[in-house]
């Protein structure tokens, strides 16, 4: 059990290991470029990385540019969710559809979507909605599998049960097959708000004048490794702290599964 | 009221049916010209090897399935589809995972359109005769292999069906909680009188429990021969088998049974379908 006098001496011991091998990196790196073994200009310098976010903090740009990426984020991951729920249920539900757009599903989600930037930038502006677009395009095809997968696979015992308890196509989907793929979809949601974030920042990246995407991307063109850094630093406390709201979402849907030993 | 009269009669003439194997271009016979007529109110169990075509007959009185060939009526009309008036204890418990022991035995109420204050206390009845009042918020993950079993049977019987087939739905407790559980059934069963079809490949289980034994062949499955147990009634499943009668008919069931049960093994160690 998760509560045993073992496992806690166990995952403290883990825990001292791991802070311990991010102080001696830290501490390694601070040395090495503080004695000229490396030059700091190439990779920066723990105490200028952290003075630099305080900075930003503290004078508020961050928070513009971050909003400007969780905005896209958030707007392209919903939409690409419920997108590709919708569509992954229509596949399930009429297999004729399923049949005639097969190929199609595979040969788009073949396709590098990262590359395709470019052409979004194109067709939907330097704006919020061609971030949108990129962030739809990566979402959708991990949802959609999830989803389609998910009620392919619900148990045929239960579907039997509930048609001989009496239950019509309505109350099919809605206690059988909607409950049943929750789990695929909820698990493919944690995959995919990395993506949804790794298409804001691309596009933005790539042509824009706002967003983390753009602070990357100009520090970069002034040679300016700390504010490359610092920029990856705050998207991964972002993902980080929207994996962990993800994972309590998921527990709250999840309920009635036994805990994971 | 004599049987013939209750309503819950089932009739098979002459069922085939037949499931095409793709990979192999050819046809798999599961069950071939099965007859056999059960009373309403009765308690008949069939019996037979694995894979001789035992639970493709529940699936098709269920009416899950059409039948290839043949005709299957209740009280008269010919199945058509899903029958609304009828009950399935399946081999492995369906509860629904997501909803709790309360919800799962109410869901066939939901189905029908009973409403909430109507269905509450039936719900709360059956509860109490599967002995799990208190267990009404528990998930079926956090409830053993027989009380799920009895939840099972609870969310057929809340709905009264007049029919209820059961496929080998004991076959996984283990020896005590199913003797329970068998007496738990045959009590509920003397109270309500439903027809029930009861699939099993024990055979003492067979005899404890029914009024009439069908024992099939092994696959194609057809029908080999049908038993009355005219055991006394009320029965203790653990005490009828100290019955005179009961090792009498065990044996003579037994010859018949045990070349099926023997076809049936080699077969499958050959890997053929069956």
């Amino acid at each position: 059990m998760a509560t045993s006098g073992v496992d806690k001496v166990a995952r403290a011991e883990i825990r001292l290991w791991r802070a311990g091998l991010l102080a001696a990196f830290l501490l390694l790196w601070e040395a090495a470029t503080r004695r000229a073994w490396v030059d700091p200009f190439f990779v920066s310098q723990p105490t200028v990385l952290a003075a630099q976010i305080v900075d930003w903090v503290r004078s508020g740009f961050i928070f513009r540019h971050l909003f400007v990426t969780m905005e896209e984020t958030i707007i392209g991951f919903v939409l690409g969710t419920l997108l590709g729920v919708a569509v992954g249920f229509a596949f399930a539900h009429w297999p004729t559809l399923a049949h005639v757009f097969d190929p199609l599903m595979v040969a788009l989600n073949a396709m590098p979507r990262v590359v395709l930037a470019p052409l979004f930038i194109l067709w939907f502006g330097l704006g919020l909605l061609s971030k949108v677009v990129m962030v739809i395009s990566l979402v959708f095809f991990v949802v959609f599998f999830s989803t389609y997968t998910g009620i392919r696979e619900v148990d045929r015992d239960l579907v039997n049960n509930a048609r001989i308890l009496g239950a019509n196509r309505r109350h099919l989907i809605s206690h059988v097959l909607l409950p049943s793929a929750l789990t695929w979809i909820f698990s493919s949601l944690r995959t995919s708000v990395g993506f949804a974030l790794i298409g804001a920042v691309v596009g933005e990246y790539l042509g824009s004048h706002e967003g983390m995407g753009y602070v990357i991307s100009y520090a970069e063109s002034m040679f300016n490794a700390t504010g490359v850094l610092a920029g990856l630093l705050v998207l991964m406390a972002a993902v980080i702290a929207i994996d962990v709201g993800l994972k309590r979402l998921d527990a709250r849907f999840s309920y009635w599964k036994p805990v994971p030993k | 009221m004599t049987r013939a009269d209750r309503t819950g009669r089932i009739a098979l003439e002459r069922v085939t049916q037949r499931f095409p194997l793709p990979r192999e271009d050819r046809e798999f016979t599961a069950v071939q010209d099965v007859s056999f007529d059960v009373d309403g109110g009765e308690f008949v169990s069939i019996v037979g090897p694995s894979g001789c075509g035992k639970s493709t007959l529940l699936g098709l009185i269920a009416g899950l399935v059409p039948v290839t060939a043949g005709r299957i009526t209740l009280d008269g009309r010919p199945v058509d589809g899903v029958n609304p008036r009828l009950g399935f204890v399946f081999q492995r418990d369906a509860l629904f995972p997501w909803k709790t022991v309360a919800q799962n035995v109410g869901l066939p109420l939901l189905f029908r359109g009973v409403d909430g204050a109507a269905a509450r206390p039936r719900v709360a009845d059956w509860i109490a005769r599967i002995g799990l009042t208190g267990f009404e918020r528990y998930h079926p993950h956090q409830l053993s292999g027989g009380m799920r079993k009895r939840v099972a049977l609870a969310m057929t019987m809340v709905y009264e069906p007049e029919i209820v087939l059961m496929d080998e739905p004991f076959g996984a407790l283990d020896v005590q909680t199913r003797n329970l559980m068998e007496n738990d059934l045959l009590e509920i069963w003397a109270q309500l009188r439903r027809t029930v079809v009861f699939v099993t490949h024990d055979l003492e289980e067979a005899i404890a429990l029914s009024d009439r034994i069908v024992v099939m062949t092994a696959s194609p499955g057809r029908v080999k021969a049908v038993y009355a147990i005219n055991l006394p009634r009320p029965r203790s499943v653990t005490e009828i088998r100290f019955h005179p009668d009961f090792g009498r008919l065990y044996e003579t069931i037994w010859k018949d049974l045990k070349d099926e049960v023997r076809i049936g093994y080699e077969r499958s160690r050959q890997g053929r379908a069956g």
